[in-house]
C-alpha cells in the first residue's frame, strides 16, 4: 500500500470523528428522563387522553391553529367540565402554568426547540410584564 | 351595552358558532349545490348577483364607521383608541419612525386622504388628525400578493386576517397595502411591549402585522377595542356592511360618507362622516 | 469538467481569494443580519424594499440578457456567436443564484422559504418568479452543462437538449416579465404601476446583459487568450446600442406620461429621482447625482458606439469603456432608481429616504462577489474546454 503512513492515522481519525456521538455518551453521565407532574391547579383531565397528548399535542395545536385563525372555528374544548378557548396561552397554559415544567423539561431532553415562545407568551413572562410596568 | 348588540357581535365574530352561523353556512352551500345542480341539469339558470359587477351581499361583511365629527378637538381620544388597541394586542412601541409598529394611529387629513387633500381644506380638516388603520378592502392587493396564502380574507366574516406562523417577511402585502397600513417587526417586539396582554400573542421579528378587527374579541361578544375605547361619544360603529338593518348600514344609509383611495378599487370595508 | 476550474495561475487564485473576502465579510454580514434582525438594514416600515431587491431586479434582467447570445445562435444560426453563446448560458446560472441569494437575504424568515412552495398560492407573482427563476436555472444548467460537455467531446450535442434550449428562450423572456409584475400590478405604487415596465426591463436587460458578456470577453482575452472573435463582439455593441435606446425611450416616455398628464402621483418619483422633490419646504434629492450620473453614462457610451460604427473603427479598449459605461448607467437606473424611487413618497404621501447601512452594503457585495466568483469559475471552465478542443 502506498502512504502507508498517512492513510491509516488518517481512517483512524475519520473513524474517530464518525463515531463521536457514540463514545461521547458511553463516557459522559447518563441524562435522566424528566420526571411527570400533573398540573398544579389540581386539573387531572386534559382535551385528549395523555398518551395521545404526549405524542401528537403538536398536530392539535396546528388544528388548533387553523381552526382559530383560518377557519373561524373558535368552538370551545372542554375538559373535566371545563370549557377552554382553543390556544396554546389560553387552554394549555391556563393549567398547565409552568412552561419550565410543562415544555422545556421534555423539550430539553429530546433537543427539541419548538419556536412557540418568540410569540406566545408563559403565564410567567406575561405576569412579569405586569409588575414592573 | 344592550343585549342586541351583543348578540349581534356574537352572530358577526363567531360565525365560528356552528349552529348561529347556519345561515352563512347554508347561503355558501346552498350556491355550491345550486352550481353543481347547473351541471347535472344543464339548465340555464339566471346568473346569480355578482356576475355583472354589483356588489353581492353575501354572508358577512364586518366594517367600521369612524364619525369624525365626534372627534375633533379632541386628539387625546384618539390617541385613547390607539393605546387601548395597541395595549390589547401587545403592539410594542418602538420609538422609531423607521421600525415602528402601529395597528391604528392618527394622521393629518392630507395624508388620510391624499386623493381629496386641495389648497382651500378647511379648517376642521387642517387642524385635526383622522384615525386610520387597516381597511379590511373587500378586494384586498395584499391577500392578492401574498406568496403564501399568510394573509387571507375571512370568508365567514370578511375580514383580512394574519398567519403569523406562516408569514415568510416578504414584505409584498406592505408594498400591495395602497394604505400603509401593514408593519414589519424589524426586531423581536418582545423587549418594546411594556404590557403584555396574557390572552393574545405577541409577535416575532421577521413577520409583518396589523389590525385583525379584533377577531378574537368579537367571539367573546366583545366590541374592537377602538370601539370600546370611544364608547363615551360613540365616535366608532361596527357592524355588518352586508345586513341592511344593521347600526352601520342604518347610518351609511342616512349620512355622506367617505372612504380612503376609493379609487383603486380595493372596496375598503372603513368609512368616515368628516 | 468541474476539476478544470482547480488550475490556474497565481493571477486566478489571487483574483478568487480576493472574491472571497468579500464573500467572508457578506456572511459574517448575513449572520449578524439573521441574528440580530432586519433593523440593522436601513428598510423600515415606508421603505420596506430596499437593496437587496433592487439588486435582485437588475440581476435578473442580467439573467435574462443571455438571451441577446442565444437566440441569434439557435435560432437565426447565427455562427460569429458560437463560442460565446456558452457565456451567456453561464452568466445566467450565476445571476441567478445572485438572485436567489438576495431573495433569501431580504426575507424576515428565511427558515421558512420553503412556505412559498408548501402553500403554493398562484395568485402571487412572487410564487410565478420563484417558478421561473428556478424553471431557467435548471434550463441553463441542462444546457450549458450538457452543450459543453457534447464540445468536449467533439461530438454534436444530442438532440433533446436542443428541446430545453429553445424552451429557454421564452423563459429568458418569462423572468424578467414577471418581476416586472412584482412590481407593475400594485394599486397606490403610482411610479410602477406602468404597462411599460416590463418592457423597460426588457430593453435594460438586453444591454446590461450582454455589455457584462463583452466586458468579460475583453478581460479574458488579455488573461486567458480566449478571442470572442470581432464580429461577435461588433454584433454585441449593436445589441446593446439599440437596447439601450429602446430603454432610454421608454423612461422618456415615462417622463411624458407625468408631465403631460401633470398627476401628481405620475411625476413624483422621477422628479425625486431626477430633479430633487420639494415637500414642505424640504427637497429631497438623494438619487439625483446617481440618476445623472446614469444618463451621461448611456449617453456617452452610446456616442462612443456610435463614434465607432460611423468611423468603423474598432478598439478594446473604447468597447470596454462604451460597455462599462453603459453597464453603469443600467445599474443606477434600475438596481438603485426604480425601487427607491418608486418608494420615496409612502402611500400616505409622506417622504421617507433610504441609506442603506454598512451591514447591508456588506451584505449586497457578498452576493455580488458570490456571483463573480461563480462567474470566474464557470467561464474558467468553458474558456479552458475550448482550448483544449483546440489544442
Amino acid at each position: 500500500m502506498y502512504n502507508k503512513g498517512t492513510i491509516i492515522p488518517g481512517l483512524i481519525i475519520f473513524v474517530l470523528l464518525i463515531t463521536f456521538p457514540l463514545w461521547f455518551n458511553a463516557f459522559s453521565k447518563a441524562s435522566t428522563a424528566p420526571k411527570i407532574e400533573l398540573p398544579p391547579g389540581g386539573q387531572k383531565e386534559c382535551v385528549k387522553p395523555a398518551a395521545e397528548m404526549r405524542a401528537q399535542h403538536m398536530v392539535l395545536l396546528n388544528e388548533w391553529r387553523d381552526d382559530v385563525l383560518r377557519n373561524g372555528n373558535r368552538v370551545a374544548v372542554t375538559a373535566g367540565g371545563k370549557e377552554y378557548r382553543k390556544g396554546l396561552q389560553t387552554a394549555c397554559m391556563a393549567c398547565h402554568t409552568n412552561k419550565e415544567k410543562f415544555c422545556d423539561s421534555c423539550h430539553t431532553y429530546t433537543s427539541v426547540k419548538p419556536y412557540c415562545w418568540d410569540c406566545h407568551l408563559t403565564p410567567s413572562v406575561a405576569a412579569a410584564k405586569k409588575e414592573t410596568n | 351595552m344592550d343585549m342586541q348588540r351583543r348578540n349581534f357581535l356574537k352572530i358577526a365574530g363567531v360565525t365560528a358558532l356552528a349552529g348561529i352561523s347556519a345561515p352563512v353556512v347554508v347561503n355558501l352551500t346552498s350556491s355550491a349545490l345550486a352550481s353543481s345542480d347547473q351541471g347535472q341539469t344543464a339548465v340555464a339558470h339566471p346568473a346569480p348577483s355578482g356576475a355583472h359587477g354589483e356588489d353581492a351581499p353575501q354572508g358577512v361583511r364586518l366594517g367600521l364607521l369612524i364619525d369624525m365629527r365626534k372627534l375633533y378637538g379632541h386628539p387625546e381620544l384618539l390617541d385613547k383608541a390607539t393605546a387601548a388597541c395597541h395595549k390589547v394586542h401587545n403592539v410594542p412601541k418602538i420609538d422609531n419612525k423607521k421600525s415602528e409598529i402601529k395597528w391604528i394611529w392618527k394622521t393629518p387629513f392630507a395624508n388620510a386622504f391624499t386623493d381629496q387633500s386641495n389648497n382651500h381644506a378647511s379648517k376642521t380638516a387642517r387642524e385635526n388628525d383622522f384615525l386610520v388603520l387597516c381597511n379590511h378592502c373587500d378586494e384586498p392587493p395584499c391577500v392578492r400578493v401574498c406568496p403564501t396564502k399568510a394573509t387571507f380574507k375571512d370568508k365567514k366574516t370578511g375580514i383580512v386576517a394574519m398567519d403569523y406562523h406562516r408569514c415568510i417577511g416578504c414584505r409584498f402585502c406592505m408594498m400591495g397595502c395602497p394604505y400603509g397600513a401593514r408593519s414589519f417587526n424589524w426586531m423581536d417586539p418582545q423587549p418594546f411591549i411594556k404590557e403584555l396582554n396574557p390572552n393574545f400573542p405577541a409577535r416575532m421579528r421577521g413577520v409583518v402585522e396589523k389590525c385583525n378587527f379584533c377577531g378574537e374579541r368579537l367571539v367573546l361578544g366583545k366590541e374592537p377595542a377602538c370601539v370600546e375605547a370611544l364608547k363615551e361619544v360613540g365616535a366608532i360603529v361596527f357592524g355588518d356592511l352586508n345586513d341592511p338593518q344593521s347600526e352601520i348600514r342604518r347610518i351609511l344609509d342616512k349620512e355622506h360618507t367617505i372612504q380612503r383611495q376609493a379609487a383603486l378599487g380595493t372596496k375598503p370595508s372603513v368609512f368616515y362622516i368628516v | 469538467m468541474i476539476e478544470k476550474a482547480l488550475k490556474g495561475n497565481s493571477n486566478y487564485w489571487m483574483w478568487l481569494a480576493f472574491l472571497s473576502a468579500f464573500i467572508a465579510v457578506g456572511g459574517i454580514c448575513y449572520l449578524r443580519q439573521f441574528l440580530y434582525g432586519m433593523h440593522l438594514t436601513g428598510m423600515g416600515r415606508d421603505l420596506s424594499w430596499g437593496l437587496y431587491i433592487s439588486q435582485f431586479t437588475f440581476l435578473v434582467g442580467v439573467a435574462a440578457g443571455g438571451l441577446m447570445l442565444v437566440l441569434p445562435y439557435y435560432i437565426h444560426n447565427y455562427k460569429a456567436f458560437g463560442r460565446i453563446t456558452i457565456l451567456g448560458e453561464f452568466l445566467a446560472i450565476a445571476s441567478i443564484v445572485m438572485c436567489l441569494m438576495f431573495i433569501m437575504a431580504d426575507i424576515g424568515q428565511p427558515l421558512r422559504g420553503l412556505n412559498m412552495i408548501l402553500h403554493p398560492t398562484p395568485n402571487s407573482m412572487l410564487f410565478w418568479d420563484m417558478v421561473v427563476l428556478l424553471g431557467y436555472l435548471g434550463l441553463n444548467v441542462i444546457c450549458g452543462w450538457v452543450i459543453l460537455t457534447a464540445e468536449r467531446k467533439q461530438v454534436k450535442p444530442p438532440k433533446w437538449v436542443y428541446f430545453f434550449v429553445y424552451l429557454s428562450l421564452p423563459f429568458a423572456v418569462s423572468i424578467h416579465t414577471v418581476t416586472a409584475m412584482l412590481y407593475c400590478g400594485l394599486p397606490g405604487r403610482h411610479f410602477w404601476l406602468s404597462a411599460i415596465t416590463a418592457p423597460r426591463f426588457l430593453a435594460s436587460a438586453f444591454a446590461a446583459g450582454p455589455a457584462l458578456i463583452v466586458i468579460a470577453c475583453l478581460v479574458m482575452k488579455r488573461i486567458a487568450h480566449f478571442d470572442a472573435g470581432q464580429e461577435a463582439i461588433k454584433k454585441l455593441t449593436t445589441i446593446i446600442m439599440y437596447a439601450a435606446l429602446i430603454n432610454a425611450f421608454f423612461v422618456g416616455l415615462e417622463f411624458f406620461v407625468g408631465w403631460y398628464s401633470n398627476i401628481p402621483g405620475h411625476k413624483h418619483s422621477l422628479e425625486y429621482l431626477f430633479f430633487g422633490l420639494e415637500h414642505h419646504g424640504h427637497v429631497y434629492n438623494n438619487l439625483v447625482p446617481f440618476m445623472w450620473t446614469s444618463v451621461f453614462f448611456c449617453f456617452g457610451g452610446l456616442a462612443l458606439f456610435g463614434y465607432m460604427k460611423i468611423k468603423d473603427a474598432f478598439n478594446d479598449a473604447w468597447v470596454g469603456i462604451g460597455c462599462l459605461m453603459i453597464f453603469i448607467a443600467l445599474w443606477l437606473d434600475k438596481g438603485l432608481g426604480f425601487v427607491m424611487g418608486g418608494l420615496v413618497v409612502n402611500p400616505l404621501d409622506e417622504i421617507v429616504e433610504y441609506y442603506p447601512t454598512a451591514n447591508e452594503i456588506g451584505i449586497t457585495l457578498g452576493i455580488w462577489a458570490t456571483g463573480f466568483f461563480l462567474v470566474t469559475v464557470l467561464y474558467k471552465i468553458a474558456i479552458k474546454v475550448e482550448h483544449e478542443v483546440e489544442g
